[in-house]
């Protein structure tokens, strides 16, 4: 096959040019976040039909989640965006090492995050306030209180996966980040990881007023 | 033409065919893997038929029915039909179809199919290990009640769903991107038009299905009370989570069976498609309404009167594009030059099985008469007449159809007129009396019955033999052909797509030059194809 | 109203089988118009168009604005008339008579109990009285089962955590199938009950034979009756034959081994408990399914049913 002569190493062979491949994987990213969302967006419905048919529980229920947590976990999260975000300038940028310490940011607050969360988690499976049929704690007022916590649980539980595997992506474009692999021409991948990260902290800002706030 | 590489050939090796990014192989390793699913829920559909000849225990008890019918549904549906044509024949053609050496994201293309195996090593060991009596629905609450490997089936569904979700997105993008110059938007074949339409349902609809098989999960393992009523939770919410997805699934299964169709009717009429905006908007507006009619599937559930009201009113929304893609693909043979050759027939057979299918919908669309008709044989006949008379006559016509493509080696006329005779005929003796029995009275999921729907039993149960027949004929004759077929050019059926403009079988870059498209795909009042 | 049935409808028994048929005809009839017009043009343009000699370029008309319209206008309206007449029916299928007789519906794994206004109770049997509207509360105490009656062209899902209700008139007397409709497991194909509707008289002489106990007939032989009324058949045998349950034969006097290991030789205060807290002691090898009759049963029922069992043991 006679390619032309210009075509860098990233280049896959079925693309025939590097904006036709940008533009591709960003598309293809964007509608992958389109699936997250109405992954969440289940949640949401179950959230919401079970709000309606007990807000006294949920407002009872809710006042056992730590606000203060919480809301050191949301700066936390629109932090580590705000460095991701300023990862992908710097590569455009090619400033390699700023990148770099970037990324080592975003991972470090995403840790952080995860942290908080496990205290909040711990504290909660101490006070018997478990999901389902593991639930024995007695302090909520209303019909069925475990339903709160199972939704609580299910919510923050996957958000929490998906904060898991942002951290492994985002390793995964540290290590990319050392070898060279980028360059200010192409970071896609970069870009890509930037665009998922955002959807988890996207997630979050709603989880956090709907769980936290209103109950 | 003789190709020196076709993607056949090279590069050689077990090894290479498992870790190819070709989406020709891949597409192939699809069709196995649909095959053997095809083949299990084949033998699962004749053991519940062998079951059901008389009311007596024929075959199986209560307990093994239950779960045979259980995973001819799943197997049938989660494995077979719905990447059946999209993935399997879709991975195929669409790059073909669009002049691309590939789709756009190979690796995930052939990580989709990875996860299909996976998720049907566990549904196998789903079914060895304790196996699923909840019917491929998994009603809450019995399916949180019964025994049996209903997490392990639900996982499967649940990662099964994902290899449809990367499927979907990577058509999409690869539509959207690598189109050989020249095609615009209007001169896109209309299966890729389907493909498209088909990518925004599983894209959309697909993620809904993950989150709520997820719960049934969490509810069987964790008692969380979403969708158990002793917990404070609704069994009927689990329904619309279920239909909402389940619903516009069909659509995954049908619309890209009307896109073949829609291929196979101007090719072997040689004539323009008739109404080329109107069938591929119609795609549309199909997938659009799918969305909205999931209600229907819950008249007798005890759901407000309004809803069932707004969810019939929609309902009948849907036939109306369908009936446009009917009307067009008649004017469309309207002074055409007709040969019957297999893939027609296929696609004939599906005209006449897909209007029954078609209009039966019109009586559980219908409230008054849904409310006797709802799980009853006549829903398992409609079904059947729009999944198997629709897609799987649709998914045999295009396999006959881009066959020679994919192998350069044709199969046996006569032989293959034959099997299309008899799954017709099969078919129709199956499940015409399954219309009469279900308006008679008789409920799905029955393994024994009253006296008297033991005739008509009977007569559906022997169509069902003559049927499998059909495709056991289907099966040796398309594997001869495979190695002992007469070989065949570029294009034998003398279409106008582009796929028929490389090699058969195509070299493993697809074309030997960068494509440009020179004339539509349907442009038979301008062009006459050249045979090879 | 129509008492033979057509091919494909049974006949028809309530006041609304009529319009529902009505409905159904009509479908079908509109139905069998565009089938035919569909497959005969297919089979026309076969013949007519038909392949025989190497073809050249066909016409390349591909719209006709009018005939579009046509084809889309049509079916529209067509399938609007359909929804206005199928929801008019159904308004009148779901508008439950004021003066209509309320009987408490229970549905579990895998029988119908009916609890009737005047006191009365029945298993598998539900007795109406001809001409008079019957309101059905129903319940269910497991999973989702569904009620119905192809004759009277009635069904409602039956839910474990809510009441659904649905209403008919049977309009001739006679005894029709009910039948469970939505998939409930092991027995849900034999989750089949009978509709006796009698006329006014015969309903008063049933009520009061309901609620007796004649003493005249030996216990056994009562016993024998409530094995099949009571629904202990469905999963019960008397002849040693497996089920869903132990065999009855032979079962008394019998030492029995539970799912906890201990061991009891069935007497008549076990076969008491089972029938009113099944699941307290399980048999080994089965599965907690049945039941409680707490409630649903009367005390010389079970004397009858322990006389019973014991005689097969005889």
């Amino acid at each position: 096959m006679d390619h032309s002569q210009n075509r860098p190493a990233y280049l896959q062979h079925h693309f025939s040019d590097v904006t036709q491949q940008a533009e591709s994987a960003k598309l293809g990213m964007w509608v992958f976040l389109l699936t997250e969302i109405l992954l969440f967006g289940g949640l949401f419905v179950a959230y919401s039909i079970f709000r309606s048919w007990n807000p006294e529980m949920f407002y009872n229920a809710h006042k056992y989640l730590d606000v203060t947590l919480g809301s050191i976990n949301t700066v936390v999260l629109i932090t580590s965006s705000v460095t991701m975000a300023l990862a992908i300038r710097s590569m455009q940028l090619g400033q390699k090492q700023k990148t770099l310490a970037l990324l080592w940011s975003t991972l470090i607050l995403a840790s952080v995050f995860l942290v908080i969360k496990y205290f909040e988690y711990s504290h909660k499976f101490h006070l018997g306030q478990l999901p389902g049929k593991y639930y024995t704690f007695t302090g909520v007022e209303g019909n069925n209180p475990h339903i709160f916590f199972s939704i609580y649980f299910v919510m923050t539980g996957l958000h929490g996966i998906h904060v898991l595997v942002g951290m492994a992506v985002i390793t995964w474009m540290i290590i990319k980040t050392s070898r060279n692999k980028f360059s200010s021409e192409y970071y896609t991948p970069l870009e890509l990881t930037g665009l998922y990260w955002h959807l988890v902290d996207l997630i979050w800002i709603y989880l956090f007023p709907l769980l936290y706030l209103i109950g | 033409m003789t190709s020196s590489n076709s993607f056949l050939q090279e590069p050689k090796g077990l090894k290479s065919w498992l870790v190819t990014l070709d989406h020709k192989r891949i597409g192939i390793l699809y069709l196995i893997g649909i095959s053997v699913a095809f083949a299990l829920g084949g033998a699962f559909a004749l053991m519940l038929r062998l079951e059901l000849l008389s009311p007596a225990k024929d075959f199986v008890g209560p307990d093994a029915y239950n779960r045979l019918f259980t995973l001819h549904g799943a197997v049938m549906i989660f494995l077979f039909i719905i990447p059946g044509i999209p993935a399997a024949l879709g991975n195929f053609v669409l790059p073909l179809m669009l002049g691309a050496k590939d789709v756009a994201f190979p690796r995930l293309n052939l990580t989709s199919w990875y996860i299909y195996i996976v998720g049907m090593i566990m549904a196998l060991v789903a079914i060895f290990t304790g196996s699923v009596d909840t019917g491929w629905t998994f009603y809450t609450p019995y399916s949180t009640q019964t025994s049996g490997a209903v997490v392990m089936m639900t996982m499967a569904a649940f990662v099964l769903g994902f290899s449809s979700i990367f499927t979907g997105l990577n058509f999409l993008v690869t539509i959207h991107k690598l189109r050989a110059p020249g095609m615009t938007w209007f001169k896109l074949p209309l299966f890729i038009w389907a493909i498209y339409a088909t990518a925004i349902i599983q894209i959309l609809a697909t993620p809904v299905l993950g989150i709520t098989l997820l719960l049934l999960v969490l509810e069987r393992v964790l008692a969380i009370g979403i969708f158990d009523p002793a917990m404070g939770g609704d069994p009927v919410l689990f329904q619309h989570f279920f239909w909402f997805y389940s619903h516009p699934a069909v659509y995954i299964m049908i619309l890209p069976a009307m896109g073949v169709i829609s291929e196979l009717i101007s090719t072997f009429s040689r004539k323009k498609i008739f109404g080329y905006k109107a069938i591929a908007f119609s795609s549309f507006g199909i997938a659009f309404i799918s969305f909205l009619v999931w209600g229907h599937h819950m008249f007798t559930s005890g759901q407000s009167e309004l809803a069932s009201m707004i969810f019939s009113f929609l309902t009948f929304l849907v036939a109306i594009p369908s009936g446009i893609k009917v009307f067009n693909w008649l004017a469309t043979m309207y002074k055409g030059s007709i040969s019957l050759e297999t893939p027609m027939l296929w696609a004939l057979g599906f005209l006449f099985l897909f209007s029954i299918g078609g209009l039966t919908g019109m009586f559980l669309g219908t409230l008054a008469t849904d409310i006797h008709l709802h799980d009853t044989y006549f829903v398992v006949a409609h079904f059947h007449y729009v999944m198997f008379g629709g897609t799987v006559m649709a998914f045999f016509g295009g396999l006959h159809y881009w066959w020679p493509k994919i192998w350069g080696r044709m199969y046996n006329e006569f032989w293959a007129k034959i099997s299309v005779l008899l799954v017709f005929v099969g078919f129709n003796v199956t499940f015409f009396t399954q219309f009469i029995m279900g308006a008679k009275g008789m409920p799905r999921r029955y393994w024994t019955y009253l006296d008297q729907y033991t005739r008509l039993h009977g007569f559906s149960s022997v169509g069902s033999l003559i049927m499998a027949v059909g495709f056991a004929i289907i099966a040796v004759y398309l594997l001869h052909s495979i190695f002992k077929g007469r070989k065949v050019g570029a294009n034998p059926w003398g279409s106008l797509t582009m796929e028929w403009e490389t090699s058969s079988p195509p070299p493993v870059h697809n074309f030997e030059k960068d494509m440009v498209l020179t004339h539509g795909p349907y442009d038979y009042d301008k062009v006459i194809p050249r045979d090879n | 109203m129509d008492s033979t049935g057509t091919l494909f409808l049974p006949p028809g028994s309530s006041t609304i089988a009529g319009d529902v048929d009505a409905v159904f005809n009509l479908i079908l009839y509109v139905g069998i118009f565009f089938f035919v017009l569909v497959v005969g043009l297919a089979a026309f343009f076969v013949f007519r168009y038909r392949r025989t000699e190497t073809p050249g370029l066909t016409s390349g008309k591909d719209h006709n604005l009018k005939l579009e319209i046509l084809w889309t206008v049509i079916p529209s309206i067509i399938v609007v008339i359909f929804f206005v007449v199928g929801f008019r029916t159904f308004l009148k299928m779901n508008i439950i008579p004021k003066d209509a007789m309320e009987i408490k519906v229970t549905a579990q794994r895998w029988m119908w109990a009916f609890d009737y206004p005047e006191g009365a109770n029945s298993i598998n049997e539900l007795v109406v009285p001809v001409n008079k509207p019957i309101k059905a509360l129903l319940s269910s105490t497991d999973v989702i089962h569904s009620f119905f009656v192809p004759e009277f062209r009635i069904k409602m899902d039956v839910l474990p955590n809510r009441y659904t209700m649905t209403w008919f008139e049977a309009t001739r007397v006679g005894e029709y199938d009910l039948l469970c409709a939505e998939y409930c497991g092991k027995g849900h194909s034999e989750m089949v009950a009978k509709v006796k509707v009698v006329d006014r008289g015969e309903y008063e002489a049933w009520l009061e034979k309901a609620t007796a106990f004649d003493e005249s007939i030996p216990l056994k032989e009562h016993g024998e009756k409530f094995f099949k009324t009571k629904a202990c058949n469905t999963c019960h045998t008397n002849d040693g034959a497996g089920s869903v349950g132990p065999t009855f034969k032979g079962l008394f006097g019998h030492e029995v081994i539970f799912s906890d290991g201990s061991k009891l030789k069935v007497n008549e205060n076990y076969i008491r408990e089972s029938i009113l807290d099944p699941r307290a002691k399980v048999v080994m090898g089965y599965q907690p399914v049945m039941p409680t009759y707490q409630g649903r049963i009367k005390d010389r029922e079970i004397d009858a049913l322990v006389a019973y069992i014991k005689s097969l043991s005889e």
